[in-house]
């Protein structure tokens, strides 16, 4: 085995980019047609008609740098299958169709490999005297990049392009590692303006930008230096994410269509939780609001018919009522979230401790909009995941928060492929990913006791429980007509504990840096 | 043998690499499954379908009709629309895949009616057998295999542990097209496991289910036979090795007639069995096949010249020939190395030289090599490389392109990169200071460097073979061109692996490594 340099880095990711290969014919969620249908209105529609088009009910609800990215695969597609690209054709999905998706996704994923290059070389300084390979911790985080569980199957079997908007994440995170801070901003205004679910994790970068980049300095306590502030910077800054975005926007600024694009980019007309709840604050709000009008009718407080007929796991994407406790509208959700990142955000502006810190937030900032956002979606847990990987490497306590938030996470997504077949590919990867993480981990965190607490692996145990009760028990159990929302609503309830658990260990990781000013 | 020092330190190495191992088994199974997400053979091409009609025929017959009635033409079973003709432990296997399919679906095996029965429900249920199958025979025999008799540090064993379990060959036609070759080819890895840890008894009960599981697995029986023969007369046959013998000879016969058992009452019922097993009336080959005979067809058709007879004995004289020689090193000398060498002389001769070959049979000769990867990675991933691309035909019929395509270059990387094959083709390394000794090559020559350019160019000729059979129409006198240019482009590189292959059983322990095996 060659042992020295980088020679292994090519083979992870030749490897699983053909391992992405073998999924080209396995089951394919909706989004597959929202896809082709955007190529198809890209296609064949001037810019004008883009966000106008709703002869299909798949709207056009990207930003539009992702509607030009569209534009441009549409070029290729021609070549495969020019009929994917009509709009009358709804739901088409000949072989090639299929084919020259799935390898769109997969040959953009080279953002991410790269990407993930780049956030090896950012740790590689730390333990580079390791000698084998397999406890570097680049090689741990490549893996852990890389095979992600979460990114594999939604990607290459749900369907969607979310490695290659990850590899403009986590470029832009290695850029600020590496003190090219515009670069940074650049890359990350370009993300927004291809997916603007990662909005969520835009305060980390405001304040981080404004805090560390335009004050050049900070006081000996790390506190805030008010006259180092450079004009300079902070128009340079502006520039470029002005300039990324009039790219974007501006020519539907000039057709007038602003409300228009903003409308389908923000449809607050859906309702609180996806049709399977996200595991956040808002499922535990949900349950708790089951029980309670249970218990109610039980007790004979309540009278059944008075109670709002909607079903919340009943897989329609609608507003709907909570029985006993208040029901939520946006704007509260909106409160609770900026509520639940100040303290992080206020924490990196009044001391800001480096990119790592920046990073602390910006996983502070994801996992707090994923906690009490509007309409999450399971998947967006990713946006957690993804960079804490770079933080599990480097120190024990993040490695903790890590296993327990990837496992819990990464099964909270176990109900997107609910389909048989693909029953054993998920069981396999996901055991695979948890396993290499827990044993490098350990293996490079060696030495100081087990990185989890006692509680923690009971719950992990329990995770096992609840996916052998879903994934096997339940469907081969009477109650399957009955009750047929019951392992998804176990799996959220159960996994929204597990991730506000991380939640409230990644804040407490960053409160106590705090108040420990030497160590940084 | 120093087996209590052994133990321990390799239930250490186990303890070490448990988690690796698991990952490499996980990837195994994540990469089999994947394949299976493909279409398999005569998937909607009625009448007569493919061979996994024939499996779930061979259900449906085993399911409704009684044994004595398994193996007899009659009106419930026609024996010409895939009748039964492997032998009694298949007939068992699929009678109870059977059962289970009755209580998940009766249409699945309902006599007459189910013919030709396909639904997404049904081929996920025909997979899910097949890696059952698979995680109880096939994968366990390899990870024993590799902890236990592979030389090296723990990282290398599970290195080949992958590449044996990402082989192409065996998953495109197990998983892409539909077979059970993991369940022969895995009893006989746990009867060679059993042959190194030196529980010969064992070993012979496992080759001998093999052997009742497929006929084709006699590929192997000259080898196994042999090893414990010599070995028998080594412990010397008045006295300790004659009970050996005896003990051996006894588990062999007790396995037989308890899998034939309900075909011993009668002896039609047996020599029915055994017809349907041989079936010499289909000639000498059919397809195209990576053979000499195939291949010789393209020059003399021989077919056309030699009566059926005459070509039996041809092939069976042939045969004979090619797999005496290493056969008779092995009974004279009895090592574990010898017995792998011989395992694939045999084999490779059976499949070059004997009747009715078909290209799956490649399979035989790509389970020892398998078990080489580690003494010789370059010669072995050359082999294993050829054997998949041998059944490129086969595998563009059943639509297993993309599989094919994924797999084999996933093992090519894996294996290139794990085993460091090319760093490790020095002439000594090779073993080929034979060939210089035979041929009188001058002293500047430089094998090593001509065998890795052989290597490339092979390589190069396979991809260029395998993209021009998918995008090229071949010319209208010549439908078949692509097929036989695959095939005898195999075939050459096969003759060269055998030559090779008895080449090094007859070079004496010239290297360092086969020293220590030999020993």
């Amino acid at each position: 085995m060659a042992a020295d340099g980088w020679s292994w880095f090519p083979v992870l990711a030749a490897g699983v980019s053909l391992f992405k290969c073998l999924f080209i014919n396995s089951y394919r969620s909706t989004d597959f047609e929202v896809h082709r249908n955007w190529l198809a209105i890209t296609h064949s529609l001037p810019v004008s008609r883009w966000y106008h088009e709703n002869s299909s009910e798949w709207t056009l609800d990207y930003p539009p740098l992702f509607a030009w990215f569209e534009f441009g695969l549409s070029h290729v597609a021609q070549h495969f299958d020019g009929n994917m690209l009509l709009l009358q054709k709804q739901n088409y999905a000949s072989p090639s169709t299929v084919l020259f998706q799935r390898l769109s996704v997969i040959f953009t994923d080279v953002v991410f490999i790269l990407a993930a290059r780049e956030c090896c070389r950012c740790v590689q300084k730390q333990k580079a005297s390791q000698k084998d390979v397999l406890s570097r911790p680049a090689f741990i985080l490549a893996v852990l990049l890389l095979w992600n569980f979460g990114l594999l199957i939604v990607d290459h079997i749900h369907f969607q392009y979310n490695g290659f908007l990850f590899g403009f994440l986590l470029l832009s995170v290695a850029k600020h590692l590496q003190a090219q801070h515009l670069q940074g901003a650049l890359l990350f205004a370009v993300l927004l303006n291809l997916k603007h679910i990662y909005l969520y994790v835009a305060p980390a970068y405001g304040v981080y930008l404004l805090r560390s980049y335009c004050f050049t300095e900070s006081s000996a306590d790390g506190g805030i230096r008010w006259r180092s502030f450079s004009l300079l910077r902070l128009l340079a800054l502006g520039s470029v994410v002005l300039a990324v975005c009039a790219l974007s926007f501006g020519p539907f600024i000039v057709m007038g269509q602003l409300p228009q694009v903003l409308s389908r980019l923000f449809p607050f007309k859906r309702g609180l939780c996806h049709a399977y709840w996200a595991p956040n604050a808002w499922a535990l709000y949900n349950a708790l609001d089951k029980v309670l009008a249970t218990l109610g009718v039980r007790l004979k407080l309540l009278k059944e018919a008075e109670l709002p007929q909607a079903s919340m796991t009943g897989g329609l994407v609608q507003e709907f009522q909570h029985s006993v406790l208040p029901s939520v509208s946006p704007s509260v959700t909106l409160i609770c979230t900026l509520l639940s990142i100040l303290p992080a955000l206020a924490s990196i502006w009044r001391r800001p401790r480096g990119a790592r810190g920046f990073l602390r937030c910006l996983l502070l900032c994801a996992l707090g909009s994923f906690m009490f956002g509007w309409h999450v979606h399971e998947k967006a847990i990713l946006i957690a995941i993804l960079p804490l990987s770079i933080l599990a490497v480097e120190s024990r306590e993040d490695a903790g928060i890590f296993l327990l938030l990837s496992t819990t996470g990464h099964y909270s997504l176990f109900p997107l492929l609910f389909t048989p077949a693909e029953l054993p590919i998920k069981v396999c990867l996901m055991l695979m990913f948890s396993l290499f993480s827990f044993s490098a981990l350990r293996k490079l965190h060696s030495g100081g006791g087990s990185l989890l607490r006692p509680l923690e692996h009971v719950y992990l145990l329990g995770l096992g429980l609840v996916a052998l009760f879903s994934e096997v028990l339940f469907p081969l159990s009477p109650w399957k007509q009955r009750l047929p929302f019951l392992p998804l609503l176990a799996t959220s309830v159960y996994c929204s504990v597990g991730v506000s658990y991380s939640f409230l260990r990644l804040y407490g990781t960053l409160l106590r840096s705090d108040s420990k000013p030497k160590q940084h | 043998m120093k087996r209590s020092f052994g133990r321990r330190r390799i239930q250490e190495i186990v303890m070490q690499t448990w988690s690796l191992v698991s990952i490499c088994v996980l990837l195994g199974v994540a990469v089999r499954w994947g394949v299976s997400l493909n279409s398999y053979s005569g998937a909607g091409k009625p009448p007569m379908f493919g061979d996994y009609e024939a499996q779930r025929h061979w259900q449906e017959v085993t399911y409704n009709l009684p044994i004595r009635d398994w193996y007899f033409n009659s009106t419930d079973n026609d024996l010409a629309y895939w009748g039964l003709d492997y032998p009694p432990l298949t007939a068992y296997h699929s009678w109870l895949c059977a059962y289970i399919a009755n209580v998940i679906n009766p249409e699945w095996v309902k006599l007459h009616k189910s013919r030709g029965y396909e639904s997404p429900e049904h081929k996920l249920f025909m997979r899910t057998t097949v890696l059952v199958a698979d995680l109880l025979i096939f994968i366990p025999a390899v990870v024993l295999y590799c902890l236990y008799l592979t030389d090296g540090s723990s990282k290398k064993k599970v290195s080949v542990l992958l590449c044996i379990l990402l082989y192409p060959g065996l998953i495109l036609i197990d998983y892409g097209h539909f077979q059970y070759n993991g369940v022969s080819l895995g009893l006989a890895l746990w009867g060679i496991l059993g042959l190194g840890l030196g529980w010969d008894a064992l070993a012979s009960i496992a080759f001998s289910l093999a052997l009742n599981y497929k006929q084709m697995e006699l590929y192997h029986a000259l080898p196994f036979f042999c090893y414990l023969l010599g070995k028998c007369i080594k412990a010397g046959l008045i006295g300790h090795g004659f009970l050996l013998l005896v003990r051996i000879a006894a588990a062999v016969v007790v396995t037989f007639a308890l899998c034939w058992l309900p075909f011993l009452s009668d002896p039609v019922q047996a020599l029915q069995v055994v017809r349907r097993i041989f079936p010499v009336a289909r000639g000498l080959f059919e397809d195209k096949v990576a053979n000499t005979w195939c291949s010789l067809n393209v020059l003399i058709k021989i077919r056309s010249l030699l009566s059926a007879d005459a070509q039996l004995y041809l092939s069976l004289l042939f045969t004979l020939l090619a797999v005496l020689p290493s056969s008779i090193r092995l009974l004279t000398r009895p090592t574990f190395w010898h017995f792998k060498l011989a395992l694939v002389n045999s084999s490779l001769g059976f499949f070059l030289f004997s009747y009715q070959v078909h290209e799956k049979s490649i399979l035989l000769a790509a389970l020892p090599v398998c078990l080489l990867l580690n003494d010789l990675p370059f010669m072995s991933v050359w082999f294993l490389l050829a054997s998949t691309f041998s059944m490129l035909p086969l595998l563009l019929k059943d639509g297993q392109l993309a599989p094919y395509v994924v797999t084999s270059m996933g093992f090519l990387l894996i294996s290139i990169y794990l085993l460091s094959a090319l760093d490790h083709c020095t002439e000594d390394e090779l073993q080929l200071s034979t060939y210089r000794k035979l041929f009188f090559f001058p002293l500047k020559v430089d094998l090593a460097c001509i065998v890795r350019w052989k290597f490339y160019i092979s390589v190069a000729a396979m991809v260029g073979l395998s993209i021009a059979s998918v995008t090229l129409d071949p010319p209208s006198h010549l439908p078949d061109l692509f097929p036989v240019l695959v095939s005898t482009t195999s075939y050459l590189l096969f003759l060269g692996t055998f030559i090779h292959f008895n080449i090094l059983q007859f070079s004496g322990p010239a290297s360092k490594k086969s020293q220590k095996k030999s020993n």
